[in-house]
């Protein structure tokens, strides 16, 4: 999944560099405060052990062909999300310097794409919350298969998105977002079972290692909002800047379909359509991410953000409702 | 990436490279890896069609192989694990780029063959650049830019760390990679059933080897900070070596344009 500095565009670097150096500032501020002087040279330890492992095939049971280990999740479940990102951040570095796997220029991108996903949703919204409250060897391979293929499906979308606003390849959305999440559905599964073995083995014979580092990666939901809100804006605020002004992979097949980039009603419809699109022209804030008579860039921008407020609003909005609804039931 | 006794070649290889006492070695290392970006920021600002403003960037990688003593070759080589993941992207855009721009002789060259061309030359000279700065100026050079460019220690510290630790665990790795496959000749790979045992010892081993590595460090008054070598300021040559490349990039990006015109 390695992006190579040719497959991005300035624009998309630069955005893809702020979002990940954000992460990273936080993660170093969250390992500080851990305040463990053992830490630094562990996270060293365990990046060169991934980094070496990723180097030794692995036979794909029923394919005659072999894989390897990526990582992501393997080392925030040794070191908790942080010391994992970071010590994930420092592999990537040495693999694009010392073997030209990755590009440099677009390091930001595959820090998102690789340790981002890995370490924070994979780690932190799949995994902790299946092995939380019991740690058993079905529940830690569940939750490694379930958190590697997630991320990883995340990592692959990803790259399709920053590809494509980089207008390097040809191929539409939808053709590129085929042939791009299957592999990687193949790849994220025996990156699970891989990572789950090595898990279950270390639970098996030391498992005050596991223990006391999972124990440790604690994150409030307050701070799981906060990164995953500040993330949103960059890609939104940021990203949206950058986008082509070209029709989208949809709108683009549909193009090629019916030669206009919308679909027209079918007549016994028409009048319908023609309501409602006139009431959504009216009720529509920021219609086509731009805003109303004006075509300057900062509408697309504050679209952009507006939506990722709207999303994340809704999000929190919604958590805080099941909140409460969980402990009404507590209380009666 | 094969294997690991390639790559362990590979990391000794561009160590012994950065050792060298040649000029484009001495020159600052900041100074260098600010060019090498200035230069991957420029190659990927050309329009996908544009092989005529990307072909004369060349220049530096040229150059910087002739200063550096190192062949064509040796950077192909380096770059040949990447290279097919870029032809693969682009493999696609000669059969869903149809629009003829203009004709070679008889040979109509389409925007689809024109943006493989130029996808394949971006990533030459980016993969040339990054490659030719770690091997002119090794990676505590990189590092120790990184910290003149305030980035903070602990992520830098991180970065050295692991360089320092890799060889230590990839030889590991590859003695109980070895041991394996001589226990199991003409495997493709390690079977599933013990995978989590063989990455397990492994990891159990890297583990107490940490213990190990971080009391030795505490003995010899290590202090959380790790003291990069060869920390000195910037010279005249230095400021020469940013400038001229500077300027040779702006005249290719804006001068050949405005002179065309």
């Amino acid at each position: 999944m390695h992006m190579a500095d040719a497959l991005i565009a300035p624009a998309v670097a630069a955005t893809m560099f702020a979002a990940s150096g954000i992460t990273t500032a936080y993660s170093m501020k969250e390992v500080k405060q851990e305040n463990d002087p053992r830490k630094i040279p562990t996270m060293g330890v365990m990046s060169a052990f991934v980094f070496a492992t990723q180097m030794i095939n692995f036979t794909i049971p029923g394919t005659g062909s072999s894989g390897h280990l990526c990582g992501g999740l393997l080392l925030s479940i040794m070191l908790g999300p942080y010391a994992g990102f970071l010590s994930m951040v420092s592999v990537l570095l040495i693999q694009c310097l010392l073997f030209a796997d990755g590009g440099l220029l677009a390091l930001g991108a595959n820090i998102w794409n690789m340790a981002f996903y890995g370490c924070f949703v994979g780690y932190l919204l799949i995994y902790r919350p299946i092995t939380k409250k019991k740690l058993n060897n079905t529940r830690i391979m569940a939750a490694s298969i379930l958190g590697s293929v997630i991320s990883l499906q995340l990592g692959a979308f990803s790259v399709t998105i920053q590809t494509l606003l980089s207008g390097i390849t040809a191929l539409s959305f939808g053709q590129f977002l085929a042939l791009m999440q299957p592999i990687h559905l193949a790849i994220g599964a025996v990156e699970g079972l891989i990572t789950g073995a090595v898990i279950i083995f270390v639970y098996n014979t030391r498992p005050e290692i596991l223990k006391t580092e999972t124990l440790k990666a604690r994150m409030s939901f307050k701070q799981v909002i906060a990164i995953l809100g500040v993330s949103v804006v960059i890609i939104g605020g940021g990203l949206s800047l950058v986008a082509s002004g070209n029709p989208d992979g949809l709108e683009w097949s549909i193009e090629k379909v019916t030669g206009s980039t919308e679909i027209e009603a079918q007549k016994e419809y028409s009048s319908a359509v023609d309501t409602a699109a006139a009431i959504q022209e009216k009720t529509a804030l920021l219609p086509d991410y731009a805003f109303r008579d004006s075509e300057s860039p900062a509408g697309t921008s504050f679209s952009g953000v507006a939506g990722a407020f709207i999303v994340a609003g809704l999000t929190i909005g919604l958590s805080l409702l099941f909140k409460l609804f969980r402990k009404k039931g507590k209380t009666t | 990436m094969a294997n690991i006794k390639d790559a362990l070649f590979e990391v000794h290889e561009l160590e012994e490279l950065a050792l060298r006492d040649l000029e484009i070695n001495r020159v600052h290392p900041l100074a260098k890896l600010l060019i090498t970006i200035s230069y991957m920021v420029l190659v990927v600002s050309y329009h996908k069609y544009d092989i005529w403003g990307l072909l004369p960037l060349i220049i530096y990688p040229i150059v910087l192989m002739r200063l550096s003593e190192i062949s064509l070759k040796d950077c192909f080589r380096k770059i040949r694990g990447i290279l097919p993941l870029i032809l693969f992207i682009g493999l696609f855009n000669p059969f869903l780029d149809r629009e003829v721009l203009f004709m070679a002789g008889k040979l109509p060259i389409t925007g689809g063959i024109l943006s493989f061309l130029t996808l394949f030359l971006k990533g030459a000279y980016c993969l040339f650049a990054s490659f030719l700065l770690i091997a002119t100026t090794g990676i505590e050079g990189v590092c120790y830019s990184l910290r003149l460019l305030k980035l903070p220690g602990i992520l830098v510290n991180q970065f050295l760390l692991t360089y320092r630790y890799i060889t230590v665990l990839m030889k590991e790795a590859n003695a109980v990679y070895q041991a394996y496959s001589l226990r199991a000749p003409g495997e493709k790979g390690v079977k599933y059933k013990i995978w989590g045992s063989l990455l397990g010892q492994l990891f159990l081993r890297s583990i107490d080897r940490a213990g190990n590595l971080y009391e030795s460090m505490l003995l010899r008054g290590f202090e959380g900070e790790y003291y990069l070598t060869g920390k000195r300021k910037a010279e005249g040559k230095d400021y020469a070596y940013f400038v001229l490349w500077a300027g040779i990039f702006l005249i290719l990006r804006v001068g050949i344009r405005y002179l065309m015109k």
